[in-house]
């Protein structure tokens, strides 16, 4: 049943719309389609990112395990490596601070009149995306796949049980959520 | 329906909504939520206007061909639900210069659209080299407890922090 809807391309397309269109509610709703919330998280003055970002891991981790062990769902961990995701993730970062949007919340605050987003970040986001296209044949052989660690995830490398590791995340994420709470931020 | 129209939700329940979402999302769709690779597609469709089917020859679009897809749909609906979103609260309006940028840079929009952009290259080119962006990696890749996601989420925020922080007290 489920295998089908997943091969329906046009159904999917749908899907994928509708899910947006809650995501990006959300989003706004949150907050976090605006500029001076994403910059006061960077300049950590204001938590709404990380309160938002931990609580969505901490309850879609706990319900996707469940569904995993009912064989519901299959998981889809990006690969890695250490060539790419971690200069990768810097340069994001200086974008994320000068843009003070990311590739969804530039959707969302597009959607809310957000005119920087829309003539500034969007088409930025496309054009480094097709520089990085152009270049990526000779990143691919110098740096991408230096440190190569795959699509891994922790109960996997550690070879545990996935609950003996789910728990102390959760009990992580709620211990700092309780303390950004107490510290008033 | 009030809290349909109020003008922003607490970061938990909006938090745990998105958490509920993937779940959605991995059952009906088999996909975790990301927006990313949407920016790639649409750059090489547009090149293609340009360049045709050379394109398609290019080994990145061919990892991710320059099609609208389900992913492409979603970022399109982001637009869509930050708009409903807004409008019921009374929150749309049309803008260039956020207030904090405002109060720090100045009100000038040329300014602010030239940061913007600049920003925008670099988040494009990054994202696309840590194979995903802050919902692909940051959400969706960190709940499945992925390795590559946990270290890219703190890439990001490592390296958003050191500009911002480096930018507001320096440069602005």
């Amino acid at each position: 049943m489920l295998k089908v809807i997943h091969k329906n391309r046009k159904l999917q397309l749908l899907l994928g719309f509708i899910i947006g269109i809650i995501f990006g509610f959300l989003l706004q709703k949150g907050g976090v389609t605006s500029y001076d919330v994403i910059i006061g998280q960077l300049l950590l003055k204001d938590f709404t990112v990380v309160k938002i970002i931990l609580s969505a891991i901490l309850v879609g981790m706990i319900g996707i395990y469940v569904l995993k062990s009912l064989k519901l769902i299959r998981l889809h961990p990006k690969a890695g490596s250490f060539g790419s995701t971690i200069p990768g993730g810097l340069i994001f970062g200086v974008g994320f601070a000068l843009l003070g949007y990311c590739p969804g919340t530039v959707a969302g605050a597009a959607g809310q009149g957000w005119l920087d987003a829309l003539f500034g970040g969007v088409p930025g986001i496309i054009f480094g995306a097709g520089l990085f296209a152009a270049f990526y044949p000779g990143l691919k052989k110098n740096i991408l796949d230096k440190g190569e660690f795959g699509d891994v995830t922790f109960p996997q490398l550690l070879k545990i049980n996935p609950w003996a590791v789910t728990a102390p995340v959760a009990v992580f994420i709620i211990g700092l959520l309780f303390l950004i709470e107490r510290s008033g931020l | 329906m009030e809290w349909l129209t109020a003008w922003q939700w607490s970061p938990y329940i909006v938090g745990g909504a998105i958490g509920v979402l993937s779940w959605i999302s991995f059952i009906i769709s088999d996909k975790p939520i990301g927006c990313s690779t949407a920016f790639s597609r649409t750059s090489g469709m547009i090149e293609k206007i340009f360049r045709k089917e050379r394109v398609n020859k290019k080994q990145y679009y061919q990892k991710f061909e320059p099609v609208i897809d389900w992913e492409w749909m979603l970022v399109l609906g982001i637009v869509i639900g930050s708009f409903i979103s807004a409008k019921l609260s009374g929150g749309f309006k049309f803008a260039f210069v956020p207030s904090l940028w405002q109060d720090t840079v100045g009100n000038n929009s040329l300014v602010r659209l030239s940061v913007a952009f600049i920003g925008g290259i670099a988040m494009g080119f990054g994202a696309r080299w840590a194979g995903g962006c802050t919902s692909g990696h940051g959400i969706s890749g960190t709940m499945q407890l992925a390795v590559s996601s946990w270290i890219a989420a703190i890439s990001i925020f490592a390296g958003g922090i050191l500009t911002a922080l480096f930018l507001f007290n320096f440069i602005f």
